[in-house]
């Protein structure tokens, strides 16, 4: 039999490796998320956070040849929106979300106006660490070459659920995330906290978005984003606000994300559009299926006041 | 002695046009317990609110041991061994109590052990009298379990000077003796002094040694509590001499027709177990029929499944048709409640007190002219409602949640009992009244019975629940245990079947 020739085996290959890639901006971005609304604010401006945070990280690589500067900058630019968000939601009578909106128009018209020139030039790509190494089956080569950001994303959800649960600040944002009342009687400095964390979001968001444009092999188009901000959002939902769950869901969700493009790999073309549909229909179902008038979401902040 | 000695000076504060503390000074003796009392809106909250930093006064400041502060934050009130129990709830549900605990405490730790914290924990909250699970989620905690928990959190964070705003409003009275009591021998052993705001007089002659009364924001009277008798500080906090004898309505005989039926009613309670089992009960037009039971005994599930706020088994009707708590029936039916905790379960708290009185017609006419709100009419209605039943608010445009404890109560009362009521679920409904108000709820309450209403009245208080009824259920683990008329009740009998059979 011919080594390289692997059958239908080709296909959960391929999922995998689509998985890997297709949900390492969704972690960064959920996770991102996930710590914003922990302190009682939701950031629906991370869409825009994400094409900023795409075209930053692929100028400054570009122009100082390291992709690691270029996803610093990037976490900066959306740390910077996430300040922004943070500060005029701090102002009375401002809506969170209408902000929110208002920021996806700003971010991507700004990445998009910032990034003309840079359609063209070739920057470095972030490095990926070739876990297919001992195979010399070139599918298994190509699914186990993964983006190192990958890993940080997997460290981040581990250490977020460390911080919420085993933390002093932790406890304190969830605080002020939960009763507004409770955070002001401890004398927490409620503005501040949500500032910071809406800051810590789009620092995230930023470098899910670097992601896009310096994964291997690395370029910066208009076309970069295909909702992703927005769907993370309703991640976080569905993750019920744990950091870990985001993970899972993240991983769920590039998983059947990648559905599509790998039956078309093998050959199936039929229903192309219906399996790249895959991860809302998936995600939609085990919503329903796992949703229970009962016992509503325990970890929801209250002061989102979105869970009944 | 290590406890300080703690006096707010002149003391003033305006919510805009709303003088809420007027020059109030207060001096509370070190190792005792000062008790404050004042009807609903007086500025009781508003005053200890300034005494912890919740609020900023415009005038006055706090002494302490004769040295001047001024409290930016809850947190300088810490720093000087300040703490307080918020008449409203400020635990974060979210969160298990040792949590709770751990953030609450004055230096924030980096990283948590939960294990050895747990551990300390348990040690602390050991050598209290009243237990409260650690590792419980507050949200599924009882009111009268987090009431304790908040006790415990003032007490394991130290404080020198403990601040408990109607700490016993959800607790039972044997919990609020064992509650007040552990405070109470705290203060004698001179380990801290207490400032308690009640509007229940016995508690203050048991557990009080001093008495500040408050009137419209200001101090009226003030001395200890020995020198006083009970009508005169009733005198003092409405202003005129009390009329002692209350008079209800006459009873009318209860007609036969049946309103509410209940058979066969299970609910399942927060934590997915049963609550409420096989449970059946008739209430008749022109009768009270009062349940009683200790709290956590299924009443509140099965006042909410009642009211369609919880799912159910079995059947509930009213006047012979099914009832599912929708809109349309409540208003055909004539069906309306006075809920526990009436901000979170009767009231939208960011909305306006106009617009909460009209919760229940503003899809009616006059209120609204085609799909169009009347706000003229709704003004009307408002005033006229606040005026009837005494609501005192800074205006009517201002939010709920700026409204006192016993007004929003008031607020509710008006605008269910103004409705026309054929069956009436009260539960716990003087929670947080002054004794003014009391009367009132309890005149209205056998008004509604008198004008051919049925009434459910749901009451840890067995005197109040005694005083008003026809005839008692007594409920413990979910079931109904005990059945007499309230000519034939005994207190003891009943209080023996309300804890008797808990036992069990
Ligand atoms: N945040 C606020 N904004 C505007 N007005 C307020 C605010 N808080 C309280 N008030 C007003 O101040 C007055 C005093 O209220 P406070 O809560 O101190 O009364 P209280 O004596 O504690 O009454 P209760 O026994 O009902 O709890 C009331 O008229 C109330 O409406
Ligand atoms: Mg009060």
């Amino acid at each position: 039999m011919d080594p390289t020739s692997i059958g239908w085996l080709a296909l959960p290959l391929a999922i995998l490796g689509g998985a890997i890639r297709v949900s390492t901006p969704f972690i960064f971005v959920s996770i991102g998320e996930l710590i914003t609304e922990k302190s009682g604010r939701i950031n629906l401006g991370l869409e825009g956070t994400l094409m900023l945070g795409a075209m930053a990280g692929y100028a400054i690589s570009y122009l100082s040849g390291s992709p690691w500067l270029g996803v610093l900058s990037a976490g900066l630019a959306g740390m910077a929106f996430g300040f922004l968000h943070g500060l005029l939601c701090s102002v009375k009578r401002v809506n969170d979300t209408a902000i929110g909106i208002s920021l996806i128009v700003l971010g991507t018209g700004l990445a998009f106006f910032l990034g003309k020139p840079l359609i063209e030039p070739k920057a470095p790509p972030l490095p990926s660490i070739a876990l297919g190494f001992w195979s010399s089956v070139p599918q298994v080569r190509a699914a186990l070459d993964v983006n190192a950001l990958f890993f940080v994303g997997i460290a981040l959800a581990f250490a977020v659920y460390v911080f919420l649960n085993r933390t002093g600040w932790g406890l304190m944002l969830r605080t002020v995330g939960d009763s507004e009342d409770a955070a002001r009687a401890l004398g927490f400095p409620v503005l501040r906290v949500r500032i910071i964390a809406t800051m810590a979001g789009g620092f995230l968001a930023g470098i899910g978005g670097s992601f896009l444009s310096l994964s291997y092999p690395g370029s910066w188009s208009e076309g970069l984003s295909s909702g992703q901000g927005i769907m993370a959002v309703a991640l976080v939902i569905f993750a019920r606000w744990r950091s870990v769950n985001a993970l899972g869901a993240s991983l769920l969700f590039g998983g059947a994300g990648a559905l599509g493009p790998a039956l078309q790999g093998i050959g199936v073309t039929g229903y192309y559009y219906l399996f790249n549909a895959a991860p809302y229909i998936l995600t939609l179902a085990i919503m329903v299926a796992s949703t229970s008038r009962a016992a509503p979401f325990a970890d929801a902040p209250g002061e989102l006041k979105l869970h009944r | 002695m290590s406890v300080p000695q703690v006096e707010l000076k002149n003391m003033t504060k305006r919510f805009g046009a709303n003088l809420a503390l007027n020059n109030v000074s207060l001096l509370i003796r070190s190792g005792t317990v000062h008790a404050l009392l004042g009807e609903n809106g007086a500025g009781k909250s508003t005053l200890v609110k300034c005494l912890v930093g919740f609020y900023h006064p415009d005038e006055g400041h706090i002494q302490v041991d004769g040295r001047e502060h001024r409290l930016n934050s809850p947190k300088d009130a810490d720093a000087l061994g300040i703490g307080m129990v918020y008449q409203h709830f400020t635990l974060v549900p979210s969160m298990t109590v040792a949590q709770n605990l751990v953030v609450s405490g004055a230096r924030l730790p980096a990283y948590i052990n939960w294990q050895s914290e747990l551990r300390r924990l348990a040690e602390v909250t050991k050598k209290l009298p009243f237990h409260v699970p650690l590792d419980v989620r507050v949200s599924q905690l009882s009111a009268g379990e987090k009431q304790k928990a908040e006790i415990v959190k003032q007490l394991y964070l130290g404080r020198k000077l403990l601040i408990l705003d109607e700490p016993t409003s959800v607790l039972t009275p044997a919990e609020a003796d064992e509650v007040l009591g552990h405070v109470r021998s705290l203060t004698r052993a001179g380990e801290l002094s207490a400032i308690l705001i009640s509007h229940k007089f016995h508690e203050v002659r048991r557990f009080a040694d001093d008495v500040t009364v408050l009137r419209r924001g200001a101090s009226v009277r003030t001395g200890a509590v020995a020198d006083l008798t009970d009508d005169a500080l009733a005198e003092a906090m409405i202003g005129e001499p009390v009329s002692k004898i209350v008079q209800h309505a006459p009873k009318s005989p209860p007609k036969s027709d049946i309103i509410l039926s209940i058979s066969d009613l299970r609910v399942n309670g927060d934590n997915g177990l049963p609550a409420v089992k096989d449970l059946s009960l008739e209430v008749r037009a022109g009768e009270i029929v009062g349940i009683a039971g200790v709290s956590g005994n299924g009443q509140l599930e099965l006042v909410e499944a009642l009211m369609g706020q919880r799912d159910r088994s079995g059947t509930i009707a009213v006047s012979g048709s099914s009832f599912n708590g929708t809109r349309l029936e409540i208003a055909r039916l004539g069906v309306y409640g006075l809920p526990q905790e009436p901000l979170k379960n009767a009231c939208i708290d960011r909305m306006s007190l106009a617009e909460n009185l009209a919760l229940r017609n503003f899809d009616r006419v006059p209120l609204c002219r085609g799909i169009a709100m009347n706000y003229g009419a709704l003004a009307e209605q408002a005033e006229r409602l606040v005026a009837q039943f005494r609501v005192k608010a800074p205006s009517l445009t201002a939010s709920m949640s700026t409204l006192s404890g016993g007004n929003v109560q008031r607020a509710v009362l008006a605008r269910e009992l103004t409705q026309d009521v054929r069956l009436l679920v009260a539960s716990n409904p003087t929670f947080g009244l002054d004794f003014v108000a009391c009367e009132e709820t309890y005149r209205r309450i056998v008004e509604a019975r008198n004008g051919g209403a049925a009434v459910l009245l749901i009451s840890e208080d067995l005197d109040e629940l005694l005083g008003l009824v026809d005839r008692v259920l007594v409920m413990s683990a979910g079931r109904i245990v005990h059945e007499v008329s309230a000519e034939g009740a005994d207190k003891r009998v009943i209080g023996k079947y309300m804890a008797g059979m808990k036992a069990a």
